[in-house]
């Protein structure tokens, strides 16, 4: 072979790499931006049961016409994904069923009708039919201009029409009867947004294929979740892990033989989201661990330093290390563990297995106790609780009483000097 | 004798489905069955890789496993990262089927296996594996397996009728009672994932689903008690079998995909028979 031809080889090569990985991203991209809103109003599983119900109306339509046309594919496509959407509404406004059992149920039935109308026109033996169940499986690898053109002017839409009707779109989402009262049409724009869906299901599935299609709405969108309380943001980072899934699992493809191109946009959108998850800022898995254990960390701390200051006499003597394990309140706490802790932060000293609290640890032990016995009085005052019934829970509240709480406790219960068992409330 | 090996087939998993898909529409968890469908997916294959046959024991586990590890996902994505329930089904078993897709297409250039049979199955097929029981008494030996898997299944129905049905209905009670709610969800989610593991290699993963919802279903619309539900569901899963049988004889169609209709005729029918017969009584108690 010549240079000439190699070159052009190479040039064909990624010509169709390109045009592939600008399809998938673009169309990832497309169904991300609508499954944030799928997503939001907890209808994650319809995109399983619209990218199912597609298959009627694909069918039907070459039956119709006799030719592959996408134009008529995707609109048999969207009409009986659509009467899909209305056939779960409808069911679940009028019969006690749940909407798992609907969706499930709408989801194979549709399927069903698909699968005999398909196998009837197999079985004619038309001659045209060869490939038509690729729109069941996904052929992202023989994708051409036209498809990435499909593929943007969805995206293009989608993106629009969200920028258009986002306030209409977020309350829907949120809080529907409030969007009512606020005089949105609320039926209407669900019937929009169930279009934008249908549509992009229906175009989307010639791609991935029925069963991945419904991840390409709702991973990244999940994952998004995560990363992020505003709704703009979310549909901004759900379209990048859409886009950047859809462009690297292309790639990924290509690098073999035998690596279908759906599957592993649906691998890459499952990490990306599963990155989402453990790492995002507040919400995140792992922040969500560390604040725990903070807290845990917190209110032991406290605990032992409740329990150093009523033995200690207001930090006045030093307490034995081993009187301070059989503490009652500190029962079945790291003792050890926390008091290493507490030395490292400076609040207290230990000397020969005695403990001493420092100036530091004892401004904080008493701050504690004051707390605690606050929270007593105030029980007992306002809420006419008897004596016996006040510890237990001023345990739990003591922990999470800030400075402001603890002054406008003062100041309510008139600066007191006792609490309701007798002991000083130090300052 | 074909006809009757395939209507026997089909309504021993409409029966077996029946079963478990009347407590999963009570639990409100018919789509985890959706999704274990799709999720034994990389399970029969790693299975396959390891024991190098496609009809055995360790394949059933492999897929059974897998059906498992898909629950056990949902439950970690819903109880530990607070992920909404839907959605957590959603990534888990689009994820598990993306995982099996990836490994055939790589390894398995070999394996008589690909996602267009498990999507629909070819229970047409049954009858070409025909196994002499007794002497001159022939059964298809998938039917043999279904009925192994149907016993298993009433057994634990059986012993376990007070558990599952304490879990499903009052669960807050059953805790109370000391009945955990934990053992009863993974001891339906097995038999879950055991029926659709032995019951899509013949129909496919859509009539599952179809059987798991519908019959259940439309048995639901007309009686609220578990019993008469488990009875009810099952004769109309056989019903529908029989009959969406001799409609793709009729129309030379796929099977699964008749019984699929049949279904959602039938369910069609009930509701609006009920939504009649609920107007009536109104305007009778208005009278």
């Amino acid at each position: 072979m010549s240079f000439g031809a190699e070159f052009i080889d190479y040039l064909n090569y990624n010509y169709t790499l390109l045009i592939v990985t600008l399809g998938t991203g673009i169309l990832c991209l497309a169904s991300g931006v609508v499954g944030t809103f799928t997503f939001l109003r907890k209808r994650a599983l319809i995109g399983d049961v619209i990218s199912h119900a597609v298959l009627p109306g694909v069918t039907i339509a070459f039956m119709l016409t006799g030719v592959k046309d996408p134009l008529y594919f995707i609109l048999g496509a969207l009409a009986s994904g659509l009467v899909a959407v209305w056939v779960v509404d409808m069911v679940q406004k009028h019969s006690k069923l749940k909407p798992d059992t609907i969706l499930a149920l709408t989801l194979s039935v549709f399927f069903g009708v698909g699968i005999v109308l398909l196998t009837r026109i197999q079985r004619s033996g038309n001659a045209a039919q060869s490939g038509l169940d690729s729109f069941l499986f996904g052929k992202a690898a023989s994708m051409n201009v036209l498809d990435v053109q499909l593929f943007g002017a969805i995206a293009l839409i989608n993106v629009v029409c969200i920028f258009i009707f986002l306030r209409g779109f977020t309350l829907l989402s949120f809080d529907e009867q409030y969007a009512k009262g606020l005089g949105f049409k609320t039926g209407w724009l669900k019937t929009f947004l169930s279009v934008l869906t249908v549509l992009t299901v229906a175009i989307g599935v010639q791609a991935v294929g029925v069963v991945l299609m419904a991840a390409l709405l709702i991973t990244p969108a999940a994952g998004a979740r995560f990363l992020t309380n505003s709704i703009r943001k979310m549909l901004l980072f759900s379209g990048l892990i859409g886009a950047i899934s859809g462009i690297v699992g292309a790639v990924i493809s290509s690098t073999g033989t035998g690596m279908p191109t759906g599957p592993w946009v649906v691998v890459c959108l499952s990490v990306l989201a599963f990155i989402g998850i453990l790492f995002g800022k507040e919400k995140g898995l792992i922040a969500r661990i560390r604040l725990r254990n903070q807290n845990k960390t917190k209110i032991n701390n406290e605990n032992v330093l409740k329990a150093l200051y009523k033995m200690s006499d207001d930090g006045q003597s030093s307490v034995n290390l081993n009187d301070l394990k059989k503490h009652d309140s500190l029962e079945s706490l790291p003792v050890q563990t926390i008091l290493n802790g507490l030395r490292k932060d400076d609040l207290l000293e230990l000397v020969k297995g005695q403990v001493v609290l420092t100036e530091q640890g004892r401004i904080a032990s008493r701050e504690i106790v004051r707390k605690h016995r606050l929270w007593e009085l105030y029980l007992s005052k306002y809420f006419q609780l008897k004596a016996d019934h006040l510890h237990d829970d001023a345990e739990g509240i003591e922990h999470v009483i800030t400075p402001e709480i603890e002054r406008h406790l003062t100041q309510l219960l008139e600066y007191p000097d006792k609490d309701p068992h007798e002991s000083e409330i130090p300052y | 004798m074909n006809d009757f090996y395939v209507i026997l087939t089909a309504s021993l998993v409409a029966i077996n489905c029946a079963l478990m898909g009347s407590f999963l529409v009570m639990r409100k968890m018919v789509m985890i069955g959706d999704a274990i469908s799709h999720a034994v997916l990389p399970g029969i294959f790693i299975a396959y890789m390891v024991s190098g046959v496609t009809t055995n024991l360790v394949v059933l586990a492999g897929a059974a496993l897998s059906g498992i590890l898909a629950t056990v996902l949902i439950e970690w994505f819903t109880k530990k990262v607070r992920l909404q329930n839907d959605a957590s089904i959603g990534i888990s078993y689009t994820l598990l089927f993306a995982l099996g897709v990836i490994l055939i297409s790589r390894y398995g250039q070999k394996v008589d296996l690909d996602q267009e049979c498990v999507l629909y199955g070819d229970i047409e097929l049954t009858v070409l594996n025909i196994r002499e029981i007794f002497s001159g008494f022939y059964l298809p030996s998938q039917s043999v397996v279904l009925m192994a898997v149907l016993a298993i299944l009433l057994l634990a129905v059986i012993l376990g009728y007070k558990g599952l049905l304490l879990t499903t209905f009052d669960p807050a009670f059953a805790a109370s009672a000391g009945v955990s709610i934990g053992v009863w969800h993974y001891v339906l989610m097995s038999g879950v994932s055991l029926t659709t593991v032995v019951s899509f290699d013949s129909v496919g993963a859509i009539l599952v689903i179809s059987f798991l919802a519908g019959p259940p279903a439309i048995a639901y619309l007309l009686t609220e008690r578990l019993k008469t539900l488990l009875f009810l569901a099952s004769g109309i899963g056989v019903i529908c079998s029989i009959l969406g049988y001799y409609l793709a004889k009729a129309w030379d169609a796929s099977v699964a995909g008749s019984i699929s209709i049949v279904i959602g005729v039938s369910f069609v029918l009930v509701f609006f028979a009920v939504q009649l017969a609920k107007r009536k009584q109104s305007v009778i108690s208005l009278e």
